[in-house]
């Protein structure tokens, strides 16, 4: 009905204006009838009726439709815009830089950190822990006998399920590549406790969870379509899994990722874990999860869990120094996005920064642009146009300028979360980053929160009583723009203010990641190829089948052409944790009961150490023929000798240490002392025994090539020489040393690099804004300073004058921010390596900084001041 | 303050106006002119239509379907826009005039109570 009148209404008014010109005539012809002439009548009849437009508009208007005003509102905007591009453009590529960094951002935290699990009732999962004994752990991973007690005893769960990730050797029947895979051997309960239904066939029931069981294998998507095709049939087929048959249960769906995206095929636990490694109650190699019975709080489960491991300490903790002092629990969510929340929030928190500035920023330009129009603006007033009808075109304005800009946000976020996922592979649930329309409904928010900021300040600083006195005031005086500059310096300050906060946390983190970069490793990084490789136990059951193997690669390596050095190693440097063992000197009086002496294990061949250039500083490296069961020399760190032999001689000494994890520790002679190295980046050096490669103790190695020439040139050679010796065993992980390190530092690099470009940015506007208004200070005060300059003001007087004047709002802000960079930089204190957070040298590099750009960006117009010449200015009103 | 001296004078009852459109209206179509003339003359010239208001008041009983319209001549042969009245008008004013006597009604009933 309305919107046929609606589009009707012109015919509908040139009917009412007939109808109406109708009317006249009768009522002209009325007073004809009463003796008056033609004119008069006409006349009259007019008055009578009053104003024909006044009737046609109110019915035009009620014809029209409510947004109609809006949209006239909207078209009068974006002619005014239009008429100033360069203001236009600008503001709308600041608010799109604003938006979009937050949009990104935002999508990034909500897919990851506060999207539940896509797990049945996730906030009843959570990942089960121990207390390390060194208090160092509070959160360690579980020794299965402790798992076993738990189990049994607490009544607080539904259920609950162990695992342990592992690698196979995928190999295939008919001559394909193997491959090496991640795995996950998970207990039968675990697919049921997340709650996960296969996406074809089944997972594993107890009886495939069984030690003497056939061995069954499920699948990942990704692997299922990769290497098989995406055939179902695969389902009730054998695949070769470290040269054992495995049958193919199931195939999960695409969507799961647990433990991590790199796991690709799930076993069963019990089957795979020899059953003497499941009683230990101090063996922490493995992870358990737990789903809450309904009602039941993390509390009480910790609470029950945690005794269970108290009274296992008091009654084992004598024999078994090793066992925790007590247990611990975290909600799943909270234990998969653990590591990344602090980064992912500051990271947030940043770009609300930006996006705070950009507003500011915009807000600043419509404020001096209100300036020039303060006159159009009164007379308008004056002539009738409403507050709210001005205030709705300055609205209007500014969400047309947001709008604008939310839009082209909107696709900056878009290719900026498809980056970010392109880079950070390493973020926990980086497969369920998305923008979504929760994203899409936040950036709407976000835009027009920020257009009523942008338009609601300067909308506040025209008040009914300004436009008067800007219809009074005389050209010469510049009272009445006094109170706008006040507004203008304020929101100058809070930019510079938001803009050190920024600075200071770039500065830290930056220094942080420096310092990381350039923390000694311990030996040479550069020009070091490696990779990974791991014997399976079906094919290299003896010990001695494993040193032969490793010793003929080692032959054939090292005459690899172009390798200077070929060295073997089961976990380099900067790798990681790589396994420690509980040891015992047989010189020494016993260590008091509850404490133990803990030491990263490694095995290396004897030219390992030369290899890596890692310094022998006293005694010999065992030798060639020290192999298999003679095997009995073990070196060790300078950090071991100095915390386990500390004024005494290590050499001749022994450790003792339970390699194999069969009960039966045997005692390793010190012959040699070699430097300390960094098992992770980030991580002070660890005291670190080595035992000879060729014990064949270790089934995994890392093959580490080291060469004058480009290193990477002998990634195929050493591959082929791997083949050469087994055909069916797949190399892994082809890093060189600085690649391998870099991955555990990305972390750093990305949020500090992030961080940097946000603070320039904010500079950048800051520095603009400045600009801004010290300009127009000057403009306003043209007069005046002609004046001065007439009555014999110095130049440099005037220029000093007007640059105090610009730097003032700096100089505040300076202070605010640096205050307010001190509180925040607590907040980033974990994110910090090496740089305590209020690190004297940042703060003052962000003091200088800033001031300098801020000098520099006021020397301009305050020079241009400082040029005038006072006929000219005086001359201008 | 013009605006409230006028509205002094001869403020109508909001909805008022319709209804007596409708009135006017039932004992045969008529133009604009003629309905503002027979409102005042059958209330001996006290209610004055304020002619600005009859129009879109008009156009708005006929968006509701009260009354319909027809170009047609008037008695002094002009071209004029003749208003009808529709079987939902009747009903309309029916409701109008029912509603109103009570309304009169209880305003007497009140006046008369505060006398007495």
């Amino acid at each position: 009905m309305r919107l046929s009148r609606f589009f009707h209404r012109r015919d509908h008014d040139a009917n009412l204006a007939q109808e109406l010109d109708a009317h006249l005539q009768h009522e002209a012809d009325d007073y004809i009838a009463q003796g008056f002439s033609q004119e008069e009548a006409t006349r009259l009849a007019r008055v009578k009726l009053g104003s024909t437009t006044r009737v046609r508009e109110d019915v035009w208007q009620w014809n029209s439709l409510a947004f109609e005003g809006i949209l006239r509102d909207l078209s009068y905007s974006a002619r005014t815009l239009l008429r100033t591009p360069g203001f236009a453009i600008m503001a709308i590529v600041v608010m799109a830089l604003g938006i979009g960094a937050n949009t990104a951002l935002f999508s990034v935290v909500h897919s990851v950190l506060l999207k539940p699990l896509p797990f049945a009732d996730p906030d009843r999962l959570v990942m089960l822990y121990e207390r390390s004994v060194d208090t160092n752990y509070p959160f360690n991973i579980i020794a299965p006998g402790v798992y076993a007690e738990w189990k049994k005893d607490a009544k607080s769960f539904q259920s609950m399920a162990i695992f342990g990730s592992g690698s196979y050797n995928l190999s295939g029947d008919s001559g394909q590549l193997p491959e090496r895979i991640e795995a996950v051997r998970a207990s039968a309960d675990f697919f049921p406790t997340l709650g996960i239904k296969p996406a074809y066939g089944r997972v594993f029931d107890s009886s495939d969870d069984q030690p003497q069981a056939e061995a069954t294998v499920v699948l990942s998507w990704g692997l299922w379509k990769r290497r098989f095709g995406g055939n179902p049939s695969i389902i009730g087929t054998k695949i070769l899994l470290n040269g054992s048959r495995y049958t193919v249960i199931g195939i999960m769906p695409a969507w799961f990722a647990y433990p991590d995206v790199q796991t690709e095929v799930w076993t069963g636990f019990h089957r795979e874990i020899p059953p003497k490694d499941l009683t230990a109650l101090d063996n922490h190699s493995f992870n358990a999860i737990a789903r809450l019975k309904p009602g039941v709080s993390l509390e009480q489960a910790l609470s029950e869990i945690d005794n269970i491991s108290r009274h296992l300490r008091e009654q084992y903790g004598a024999n078994l120094p090793a066992i925790s002092l007590g247990a611990n629990l975290r909600l799943l969510l909270e234990d998969v996005i653990h590591d990344f929340k602090t980064p992912l929030y500051v990271l947030l928190a940043a770009t609300d920064c930006v996006l705070l500035i950009a507003c500011l920023n915009v807000a600043n330009l419509l404020i001096a642009r209100a300036t020039t129009r303060r006159k159009e603006v009164a007379i308008r007033a004056a002539l009738g146009g409403s507050r709210w009808r001005l205030l709705r075109e300055q609205l209007s304005e500014t969400l047309l300028l947001c709008a604008a800009g939310g839009s082209l946000g909107l696709v900056l976020a878009y290719f900026a979360v498809r980056w970010l996922v392109g880079v950070r592979q390493d973020i926990a649930r980086e497969e369920a980053i998305r923008m979504d329309w929760v994203a899409i409904v936040f950036t709407v928010g976000t835009t027009l929160l920020s257009a009523l900021l942008a338009g609601l300040i300067p909308a506040f600083s025209t008040s009914g009583k300004a436009s008067l006195l800007a219809l009074q005031e005389s050209s010469r005086s510049h009272t009445g723009a006094q109170g706008k500059t006040r507004l203008r310096k304020l929101l100058l300050s809070l930019e510079v203010a938001l803009t050190v906060v920024l600075l200071i946390a770039a500065g830290l983190l930056l220094k942080s990641y420096e310092k990381l970069r350039s923390s000694d490793m311990g030996c040479v990084t550069d020009n070091v190829l490696t990779m990974r490789l791991s014997l399976p136990e079906t094919k290299y059951a003896e010990t001695a089948q494993r040193a032969a193997f490793f010793e003929e690669l080692l032959r054939r390596l090292r005459s690899l052409p172009g390798a200077s050095f070929a060295a073997l190693v089961n976990v380099v440097p900067g790798q990681g944790y790589g396994g420690d063992n509980i040891v015992t000197i047989p010189e020494h009086p016993p260590v008091p009961p509850g404490q133990v002496q803990i030491a990263r294990r490694r095995f290396a061949d004897p030219g390992y150490f030369a290899a890596l250039e890692i310094p022998l500083v006293h005694g010999r490296i065992f030798t060639d023929q020290e192999r298999v069961e003679r095997a009995d020399k073990v070196v060790i760190s300078q950090l071991l000798a100095r915390d386990f032999f500390p004024n005494e001689d290590p050499i001749g000494k022994h450790l003792v240490v339970d390699l194999n994890l069969d009960g039966h520790p045997r005692p390793y002679e010190v012959v040699g002392i070699v430097g300390d190295t960094r098992y992770h980046i980030s991580e002070p050096p660890q005291p670190m025994m080595y035992f000879s490669m060729s014990s064949g103790v270790s089934r995994r190695a890392v093959i580490v090539l080291r060469s004058h020439q480009d290193v990477n040139a002998l990634a195929i050679p050493a591959q082929q020489v791997v083949e050469s010796l087994d055909k069916d065993l797949p190399v892994a992980y082809v890093l060189t040393l600085n690649q391998l390190i870099g991955a555990s530092t990305i972390e750093a690099s990305f949020t500090s690099t992030l961080i940097l470009a946000f603070a320039t940015l904010s500079l950048i506007l800051a520095s603009v804004g400045l600009y801004g208004v010290l300009s127009y200070l000057v403009e306003q005060r043209t007069s005046e300073i002609g004046v001065r300059i007439a009555l014999g003001a110095q130049r440099d007087q005037v220029l000093r004058l007007m640059l105090f004047d610009g730097l003032r709002p700096a100089l505040i802000g300076l202070v605010i921010g640096l205050l307010a960079g001190a509180a925040a930089s607590q907040l980033i204190r974990r994110m910090l390596y090496g740089v305590r957070p209020l690190d004297t040298a940042t703060f003052i590099a962000v003091a200088v900084v800033l001031v300098a750009v801020a000098t520099f960006s006021c020397l301009v117009p305050a020079w241009h001041a400082s040029r005038l010449d006072p006929m000219r200015a005086l001359r201008v009103e | 303050m013009p605006r409230s001296y006028k509205s002094q004078k001869n403020e109508m009852l909001q909805g008022t106006l319709d209804m007596l459109i409708l009135r006017t209206l039932i004992t045969g179509p008529a133009h604009g002119h003629t309905i503002a003339h027979v409102i005042e003359r059958t209330s001996d010239e006290v209610l004055q239509v304020e002619q600005g208001s009859l129009y879109p008041a008009l156009h708005r009983l006929e968006d509701r379907g009260w009354v319909s319209s027809y170009w047609g001549a008037s008695e002094n042969n002009r071209k004029a826009k003749f208003y009808k009245l529709t079987p939902a008008g009747r009903k309309q004013l029916l409701a109008e005039t029912s509603r109103w006597r009570q309304l009169v009604g209880a305003i007497g009933r009140v006046l008369g109570e505060a006398q007495g």
